[in-house]
């Protein structure tokens, strides 16, 4: 058995195989459900219902989907150029930090617009996240450091600086007048004016829909023109395909380096201000450090092929997996087994991929130097 | 090994070859790039089967399917470059992977008969060295000790000297005879005459993938040698005598001086000049700088010293859109790696250096009909064989790859080409229309920069050719009454005499 690199991919493929891999997964879970001693179909029913079906599973599932929506799209942003931008979390998490304390301030100052509280969120946001980018993105353009290792390591600034402002100091973001404030370290909350609205969709039973959900499939159209259209695209192709030949045709990387950089840490910020003014509506450090939103953008991103219309679909249906699987652990389905629930389904879908670009050839004798050499080594 | 022959898609690689070498000889194996060196010694060691003929070893046919094969049939190859992991210790190298019965007995065997291998050699090597403290002679020795430790008897060495010190080439010498008394066959691939000539006791002459002599060292000289390995006998045939050119100065480069990617300097103080209309060759074995002077002149390297200057303005250094901007064109030696993104689209690749512009964008906007238009006009125009202009340029042909480069170039109506090896690995009708293309460009008074390996080709194209060595211009000729003689032993670092 040995896998062969495809000289050509049928377009078949790229629907079969993903589809395939959801079902392998799900015959797995069910092995491990009955070796737990749960039924599976019941529970695959369960699943599904609180994740799409049941009364309010929908604006659940859009909770978990917006937040990955936009580190989905700003991974597929960086990865595209092959710029493994793996901080989306600690861009994320500045974003929110950003969006959360410009709110307060002009809460302090008394604006009551709506309108203007979530377009200065949202840009402050962009910033903020354009901004903790920016250091990986100076380091892999000047100095050639390796952007995987730098933006991942932030991460873990990132949620420092997320523990010091609410939990070691007396810091603006801090809650110090509220009752439970004063007995437990917590943020601050934003203005009522600042929460971002949602559309309630009747002809869906009012599911809400969050602003957020609706901003990020607008960023994935923009995303998609941007890649597919413009010469800023252009370049971000070739550049990914070919950085050689990409300096032979006089384009100049460093500067693109910098930009795509930026742009995905603007998006993922974006994501954080989306997650404040959306949902949160105050800095939880370790709700945050708890969630995973920018890795599992990741995961998103690369499910996505990182195509931005695709992470729409994809963020929505790994939005619902996860809420269902906050709905389904309780006291007779441990939580821990939601988590192999989740991973195998994870687990298969990129396992999936390799299928895409390689085939798989099975009986084929093996050639008969390695034979010989399995004889002396034995 | 007898009457091999290798074909790849295009390409008759080793054309009947005959080779031998004998126990207690050190054996050259001489030819241009693209003489089938690599290809017949990959066959030897089993990394590729031959299409026919047989290989014997102590009068035994064998056949080899893999590497392990030939490694077990005592056969060891030295790459040029080492394969060495670098963090480990140099006794760790040497049995990492071996499977000798008693491996786990510990470093302490291994180290013993690493020790053992190199002193019966008298080739010093610390076993407890990491490789990474060590000079790149010394890692090569460690790749021979590796490849005698294995148990060869018959040792390849592939263009050992490429990366060694002349001091160092001294010390490896005197190890391959040492090796050679032992009753090794050593065997040595390389392109350097002086070379030969200093260590080799019988050697073959491969061209065009023939093997067209076999000889001691006694009967040879670097001048037979030269020669023989270009092949003088079809030399004269295809010049095609052209006025000479009158043109204004098109390019100039003062003093040009650029850092090689090993350290010190690939290109060292070169200066030429060439007027419209005009070819100026370069001659020089790979490896002496000709790449890097062609990237220099194009802009993708940036030179520590020295000036390239078109139409009399100097290029901004390491810019490559300055020389686009000027009009300089580039047809690069490696086209899957730096002239194209192989995993793009034709029309991509065809849009490559003229997208930032009209008519191939609107402001931001790529028009990507135009482009396609674009696509499907140069197929045409320089028959590119291809499904359509959606294909990825990866799955071209290497001749076809060529053509969609020099399409390329020629369409943006170049003032200046850099054309490096732009027919190295194409069949005959290819380089035929390659030629062609170049001989038209220089009527339309286009300032050519050829680079090329195959003195025919330069003979045939260029009006004055220059030689490389080292990283310098070596000589100057007048291109209608140059010898293959001369530009041999100027390419192979003698002087003219």
């Amino acid at each position: 058995m040995r896998f062969e690199r495809r000289l050509d991919q049928p377009r078949w493929l790229i629907f079969a195989v993903p589809i395939g891999s959801i079902a392998v997964a799900f015959v797995l879970m069910a092995i491990v459900l009955v070796l737990t001693g749960h039924a599976p179909g019941p529970t695959f029913r369960r699943l599904l219902d609180s994740a799409f079906f049941a009364n309010g599973a929908l604006t659940a599932t859009f909770v978990s989907s917006t937040p990955i929506l936009f580190t989905g799209l700003a991974a597929a942003a960086a990865f595209r150029m092959q710029l493994y931008n793996i901080g989306g979390e600690g861009q994320f998490y500045l974003g929110a930090v950003a969006a959360v304390g410009l709110a307060l301030y002009l809460g302090d100052r008394g604006l009551d617009s709506t309108p203007v509280y979530i377009v200065a969120m949202a840009l402050v946001g962009a910033v903020a996240g354009a901004a903790w980018a920016a250091i990986p993105a100076l380091l892999r353009a000047f100095a050639h450091t390796n952007e995987i290792i730098t933006s991942l390591m932030l991460n873990y600034v990132a949620g420092l600086l997320l523990t010091y402002l609410i939990i070691d100091s007396h810091s603006y973001w801090r809650d110090l007048e509220s009752f439970e404030g004063q007995t437990f370290p917590l943020g601050k909350t934003i203005p009522e004016q600042a929460n971002w609205p949602s559309a309630s969709l009747d002809a869906f039973g009012g599911v809400l829909l969050p602003l957020g959900f609706g901003v990020g499939i607008a960023l994935a159209a923009v995303m998609w023109i941007v890649y597919s259209r413009t010469r800023f695209g252009f370049e971000i192709q070739v550049i990914g395909d070919s950085p050689r030949s990409a300096r032979f045709a006089g384009m100049r990387l460093r500067r693109k380096i910098l930009a795509v950089m930026c742009i995905s840490g603007a998006i993922a910020g974006l994501g954080g201000a989306s997650y404040e003014g959306d949902f949160a509506f105050q800095i939880d450090p370790t709700g945050l450090q708890t969630s995973f939103y920018g890795y599992t953008g990741i995961v998103v991103a690369a499910l996505a092929r990182y195509n931005p219309l695709a992470v729409v679909p994809v963020a929505f249906l790994l939005g619902g997996l996860l809420s269902a699987g906050y709905t389904l652990q309780g006291a007779d389905f441990p939580s821990g087994l939601v988590g192999v629930m989740q991973g195998l389904i994870l687990f298969c879908a990129l396992a999936g991929e390799v299928l895409v670009r390689y085939r798989l050839r099975i009986g084929r004798r093996a050639p008969r130097g390695v034979e010989a050499q399995a004889e002396t080594a034995s | 090994m007898r009457g091999i022959t290798k074909r790849f898609p295009g390409v008759l690689a080793n054309d009947q070859v005959d080779f031998e070498a004998a126990p207690g000889e050190v054996h050259a194996l001489l030819g241009e790039n693209g003489a089938g060196k690599t290809t017949l010694m990959n066959v030897l060691t089993g990394l590729y089967r031959p299409d026919e003929g047989e290989i014997r070893i102590h009068g035994k046919p064998v056949e080899f399917h893999s590497p392990r094969d030939a490694l077990n049939a005592g056969i060891g190859m030295v790459h040029q470059h080492f394969r060495l992991v670098e963090t480990l210790t140099v006794a760790e190298n040497m049995t990492l992977g071996w499977h000798t019965p008693r491996f786990w007995l510990g470093a302490r065997v291994g180290r013993r008969q690493v020790r053992d291998v190199s002193e019966s050699l008298r080739m010093a090597v610390d076993p407890d060295a990491r490789v990474w403290q060590l000079s790149v002679g010394e890692q090569q020795r460690v790749e021979i000790l590796k490849a005698v430790f294995r148990g060869s008897r018959v040792l390849i060495l592939d263009e050992p000297t490429a990366v060694l010190t002349p001091q160092e080439v001294e010390q490896l010498f005197a190890t391959l005879r040492v090796m050679a008394r032992e009753g090794h066959s050593v065997i040595v691939i390389t392109h350097k005459l002086h070379e030969v000539m200093a260590v080799a006791d019988r050697i073959t002459v491969l061209r065009g993938g023939k093997s067209v002599a076999t000889l001691p060292v006694s009967e040879a000289t670097p001048r037979s040698l030269a020669a023989l390995m270009v092949g003088r006998e079809i030399a004269e045939a295809r010049r095609v005598e052209r006025e000479h050119s009158t043109g204004e100065l098109v390019v100039e480069v003062a003093n040009l001086t650029t850092p090689g990617d090993r350290g010190g300097f690939a290109v060292r103080d070169v200066s030429f000049g060439i007027r419209a209309g005009e070819i100026l060759g370069v001659a020089g074995v790979a490896g002496n700088g000709q790449r890097e002077l062609a990237e220099t002149v194009y802009g993708i390297r940036a030179a520590a010293a020295g000036v390239v200057r078109v139409n009399g303005k100097s290029l901004r250094p390491g810019d490559p859109r300055a020389a686009i901007g000027a009009g300089v064109a580039h047809v690069p030696e490696d086209r899957l790696g730096t002239g194209l993104a192989p995993s793009l689209s034709i029309t991509s690749n065809v849009s490559l250096k003229t997208y930032r512009t009209a008519p191939m964008s609107r402001g931001p906007l790529l028009l990507l009909r135009r482009m396609h238009e674009r696509a499907r006009a140069l197929i045409k125009r320089y028959d590119v064989q291809a499904p359509g202009p959606d294909t990825p340029v990866r799955n071209l042909s290497g001749g076809n790859l060529q053509k969609l480069v020099l399409g390329r170039e020629f369409d943006g109506e170049p003032r200046v080409l850099v054309a490096a090896q732009p027919t190295r690995g194409l069949d005959v009708g290819a380089i035929e229309t390659v030629h062609s293309y170049l001989r038209q460009a220089a009527a339309d008074g286009v300032a050519i920069l050829l680079f090329s390996e195959d003195l025919d080709e330069i003979r045939a194209l260029a009006d004055r050719i220059v030689v490389m060595y080292e990283g310098a211009l070596v000589g100057e000729l007048d291109a209608s009454s140059a010898t293959v003689e001369e530009l041999g032993l100027l390419m192979a670092g003698g002087r003219a005499e």
